[in-house]
C-alpha cells in the first residue's frame, strides 16, 4: 500500500527525529490520545527514538479499553440468551467482564459472531429472521458513522430483528476531564487523527486555549507520529498553545459533513462511565429517540444491571496518566494480557498490554 | 482395439444416491466400505493403500530412527485461494516430520465428516490429499471414517499422523539453537493465514495472495546435504514465525534478534495485515521453514535453500544472541526495537 511505504521512510523518520533533538531544550510530557497511535508507537519503538525527558504518556483512546464493565456485563447477558446471534468486533470477545468474557460465553453455546463491520450484522440479521441479532457498537467518533449507517438502515428497511448495544465515547470531554485532575502532569495533546477526520477540529482550539495546552492533530504512521511530536515539541518551546493539523492529508478542519449529519440524526450526547475513569458528563452517544427502538439495553431489558469495577485494577489512573502501567501493584502478577484484570491489558492499544511489553524491552539492548 | 485398463475404473454411481454424507457412512457397514472403496482411494491414486484393507498396515522400514507426528485439521473453510484442508492434511504432516530432518514415508488419515457434506466437496479433499501425498512421496495407507450428527462438526476434520525415518548423523531440535546462529527463512511471510482469511464468512476481501501450502522435505534435505550443522528447524505455522521463535527461545534459553527490514514480507500480506491490524509475524504459514545454522555455515545453507524451487525467497533474518534468554527482540526500520511476544490465542481484528 502506497502510503504505508511512504510514510515508515526511516530516512525521513531520522531527519524528523533530528529535528525534534534540535529544538528540545528540556522535559516535556505529551499524551497521545488514540489507543492506534499507542500501538503505533510501541510497534516502531518510537518513544526510544526521543530526547530523553520527552514523554509520551499514553490516553484512554482504546475503544476496547475504557467500554464500562457495566456494557460488558450488559454484552454477556445478551448474548447468553437463547435465539440472540450477538455480534462484535474480534478484540471485545476477550474482555473480561465480572466473571466472563464473550469468549467463554461462545463456548457455553452462546451465538457469538466477530464481524468486521456492522453492516455485516444487519445482513446477519436479514438471513436469520427468526432471531435476534445484536452488534455491540463501542468506539469514538471513528466507528460511530458505521454503527450510524447500520440503525439508520435497519429502521429505513423495517429490519425490526436489529439492535445495537451502543456505549460510544467522545474525545474531546475526556480532553477536558484529563486536564481537570488536579494530579495531571499532560502538558500538550497528540489528537486523534481519524477522530478528526470525521468530526472535524472545531471542538479543539477552546480546549487548547482553557487549557493552554497545544493540541496538535497527528496521524498513525511513524512519520506522522514524529511530525506530530516535532510539531508539539515545537510550540511547547515557544510557549504557545494552539491547535495544529499534522494530519493534513486525511483530516479538513470541518470534518466529513455527510457523516456528522448522520451522526446527529441517530445518536445523542449523554453521560458516559469511562471503564476505570468514572462518569465523564456528556462524553458519549446514545441512540436518539427516534432509534430508540434499536437500543439493545432497552430490548433485552438490561438497562437496570449495574456492576462494579475489580479493586485491584487501577487502570483508570493508567489511562489518565497519572499511573505507569508497572507500577500497579498487579501489573504482570495478576494481571496479564493472559489474565487481563482490567480491559488496558487485553487490547494491543491498551497502555498496560504495550507496556508489558514494552517494560520487558527496556530490559534489553541490541548490540 | 485400444487397451482397456481395469486398473483405473471406477463405478460412476457409487454412492447410494445420496449427494451427501449420511450418517450411514459411518455405521463401519456397506456405506462406511464404498465410501473408502469408492471415494477416498481412488482419490489417494498411487498415493494410497495398495494391500488388505486390514486394522493397521504392516509396512518395511530400514534400521536407524524413525520419527512420528500426527496433527489435526478443522481448518475453515475447506476451500482456499491455493489449495485446501487435504492438502495442509497432507503437507503440515510431512513438514512435521521434515522439521525433525527426517523423510516422512506414511501417513494415516483419520476423518471426522459430519452428515450432509456434499460428497462432491468429500472427494474433491481426497484427491487433493492423493496429489500432495504423490508429490511428497509418502503413501496413506491406513485411516478411519467417522460420522457425526448435522450439528456437531464442521463439514470435515482430518487428522494425519506420519512416520518418517532420521538418517544417522541428523540432529535437530529447538533445544540445540545457541547464540551466534544465524535465523533463515525459507521465504515469504504469512501468505497462508492472509489466504484464508481473505475467503473467511464475512472478511471476504479481494487479495492475489494464495496459500504457500507445500511439502518441505525436499528443502530439507538439500540443506542438510551441504554437510552443514543445522541446528534447529521449524515450520511456522498457527502463530507464526512470532510462536515458532519464542518457543525455540524459550527452549534452547537463548534470545533471538530479528531485524524487521530483512522480514520478506510480501505486499499482499503486509496491505492486508495493516487492513486487518494484524502482526505478519503472527500470521500462519504452511510451506516455510525457520532454520537455525552456525553463522560460518549459513552462506552455504542458504545458497542451498535458493537452489530449491520451496526455498528461491530465502533470506536472513536474525541472529540467535545470550542477552535476552528467552526472548524475541526486533530492531524496526526506525532503529527503535520491540519485543516480538506471543500470540495470546486466537488473532483478533482491532477495532480500528
Amino acid at each position: 500500500m502506497k502510503y504505508l511505504d511512504e510514510f515508515s521512510d526511516p530516512e525521513l523518520a531520522r531527519k524528523l527525529v533530528d529535528q525534534i533533538h534540535a529544538v528540545t531544550t528540556r522535559p516535556w510530557a505529551m499524551m497521545e490520545v488514540c489507543g492506534g497511535q499507542t500501538h503505533s508507537i510501541i510497534r516502531h519503538g518510537i518513544d526510544q527514538l526521543l530526547p530523553a525527558g520527552v514523554e509520551m504518556i499514553h490516553g484512554p483512546g482504546c475503544p476496547v479499553c475504557v467500554t464500562p464493565l457495566e456494557i460488558i456485563d450488559k454484552a454477556l447477558a445478551i448474548a447468553a440468551r437463547p435465539g440472540v446471534i450477538f455480534c462484535s468486533f474480534g478484540d471485545m470477545l476477550r474482555v473480561p467482564g465480572s466473571s466472563r468474557d464473550l469468549f467463554a460465553v461462545k463456548s457455553a453455546g452462546g451465538d457469538v459472531r466477530v464481524v468486521y463491520s456492522p453492516l455485516d450484522a444487519l445482513k446477519i440479521a436479514r438471513e436469520n429472521p427468526d432471531r435476534q441479532v445484536v452488534f455491540f457498537g463501542i468506539g469514538f467518533e471513528t466507528t460511530a458513522p458505521a454503527n450510524a449507517m447500520t440503525v439508520y438502515q435497519a429502521r429505513r428497511f423495517g429490519v425490526a430483528n436489529f439492535s445495537l448495544l451502543v456505549s460510544h465515547v467522545l474525545v474531546p470531554p475526556a480532553i477536558a476531564a484529563i486536564m481537570e485532575s488536579p494530579r495531571c502532569r499532560v502538558q500538550a495533546f497528540l489528537a486523534a487523527g481519524h477522530v478528526c477526520s470525521v468530526m472535524g477540529t472545531a471542538e479543539y482550539p477552546p480546549l487548547a486555549e482553557k487549557y493552554g495546552v497545544p493540541i496538535v492533530v497527528t496521524g498513525f504512521e511513524p512519520l506522522d507520529i514524529l511530525e506530530g511530536i516535532r510539531q508539539t515539541v515545537v510550540q511547547l518551546e515557544s510557549g504557545r498553545h494552539e491547535l495544529q493539523n499534522a494530519y493534513p492529508r486525511a483530516v479538513r478542519a470541518e470534518g466529513n459533513l455527510a457523516a456528522m449529519a448522520m451522526l446527529r440524526d441517530v445518536f445523542e450526547v449523554t453521560d458516559r462511565t469511562w471503564r476505570g475513569i468514572g462518569m465523564i458528563p456528556r462524553s458519549g452517544w446514545r441512540l436518539s429517540e427516534r432509534y430508540r427502538d434499536f437500543d439493545a439495553e432497552l430490548r433485552f431489558d438490561v438497562a437496570d444491571l449495574h456492576t462494579e469495577e475489580s479493586a485491584l485494577c487501577r487502570s483508570g489512573e493508567v489511562l489518565q496518566g497519572l499511573l505507569k502501567p508497572n507500577e500497579c501493584a498487579a501489573f504482570g502478577k495478576q494481571c496479564t494480557p493472559r489474565n487481563p484484570l482490567g480491559a488496558t491489558m487485553v487490547s494491543s492499544e491498551g497502555a498496560c498490554a504495550a507496556y508489558y511489553a514494552y517494560r520487558r524491552l527496556d530490559l534489553v539492548q541490541i548490540s | 482395439m485400444t487397451d482397456l485398463d481395469f486398473e483405473n475404473w471406477t463405478c460412476p454411481v457409487p454412492l447410494r444416491d445420496t449427494p451427501t454424507v449420511v450418517m450411514g457412512h459411518g455405521g463401519g457397514g456397506a456405506m462406511s466400505g464404498e465410501l473408502v472403496e469408492h471415494l477416498f482411494l481412488p482419490g489417494f491414486g498411487a498415493a494410497g493403500a495398495t494391500t488388505d484393507l486390514g486394522d493397521c498396515a504392516v509396512l518395511p522400514a530400514g534400521g536407524g530412527r524413525i520419527a512420528f507426528s500426527t496433527d489435526s485439521y478443522v481448518v475453515k473453510p475447506m476451500f482456499f485461494p491455493g489449495g485446501s484442508i487435504g492438502d495442509l492434511a497432507v503437507n503440515g504432516t510431512v513438514n512435521d516430520l521434515a522439521m525433525g530432518g527426517a523423510t516422512p514415508l506414511y501417513l494415516s488419515a483419520a476423518f471426522i465428516l459430519q452428515e450432509g457434506t456434499a460428497l462432491a466437496d468429500i472427494a474433491r479433499i481426497a484427491e487433493a490429499m492423493g496429489a500432495a501425498a504423490r508429490a511428497a512421496g509418502v503413501r496413506l495407507v491406513t485411516g478411519d471414517t467417522k460420522v457425526v450428527d448435522n450439528g456437531s462438526g464442521d463439514g470435515v476434520y482430518i487428522t494425519t499422523s506420519g512416520i518418517g525415518l532420521v538418517a544417522d548423523g541428523v540432529d535437530i531440535g529447538p533445544r540445540r539453537a545457541v547464540a551466534g546462529d544465524t535465523v533463515l527463512i525459507s521465504g515469504d511471510i504469512g501468505v497462508h493465514g492472509v489466504a484464508v482469511m481473505s475467503c473467511r464468512e464475512g472478511l471476504e476481501f479481494g487479495t492475489a495472495v494464495s496459500s504457500d501450502t507445500a511439502p518441505l522435505h525436499g528443502l530439507v534435505a538439500a540443506m542438510l546435504a551441504t554437510g552443514a550443522d543445522v541446528h534447529v528447524l521449524r515450520d511456522p505455522t498457527r502463530g507464526g514465525v512470532a510462536a515458532s521463535l519464542n518457543e525455540i527461545a524459550r527452549s534452547s534459553g537463548i534470545g533471538v534478534d530479528l531485524v524487521e527490514r530483512d522480514l520478506p514480507i510480501p505486499p499482499g500480506v503486509a496491505d492486508a495485515c495493516s487492513l486487518l491490524g494484524l502482526d505478519p509475524l503472527q500470521v500462519a504459514n504452511e510451506g516455510k521453514l525457520l532454520a537455525f545454522v552456525p553463522a560460518e555455515q549459513a552462506g552455504e545453507v542458504l545458497a542451498a535453500m535458493r537452489a530449491h524451487p520451496y526455498g528461491a525467497g530465502a533470506r536472513r533474518i536474525g541472529t540467535c544472541v545470550s542477552e535476552h534468554p528467552g526472548m524475541v527482540v526486533a530492531r524496526t526500520a526506525l532503529g527503535g526495537t520491540r519485543v516480538v511476544t506471543m500470540p495470546i490465542g486466537e488473532q483478533l481484528p482491532r477495532i480500528c
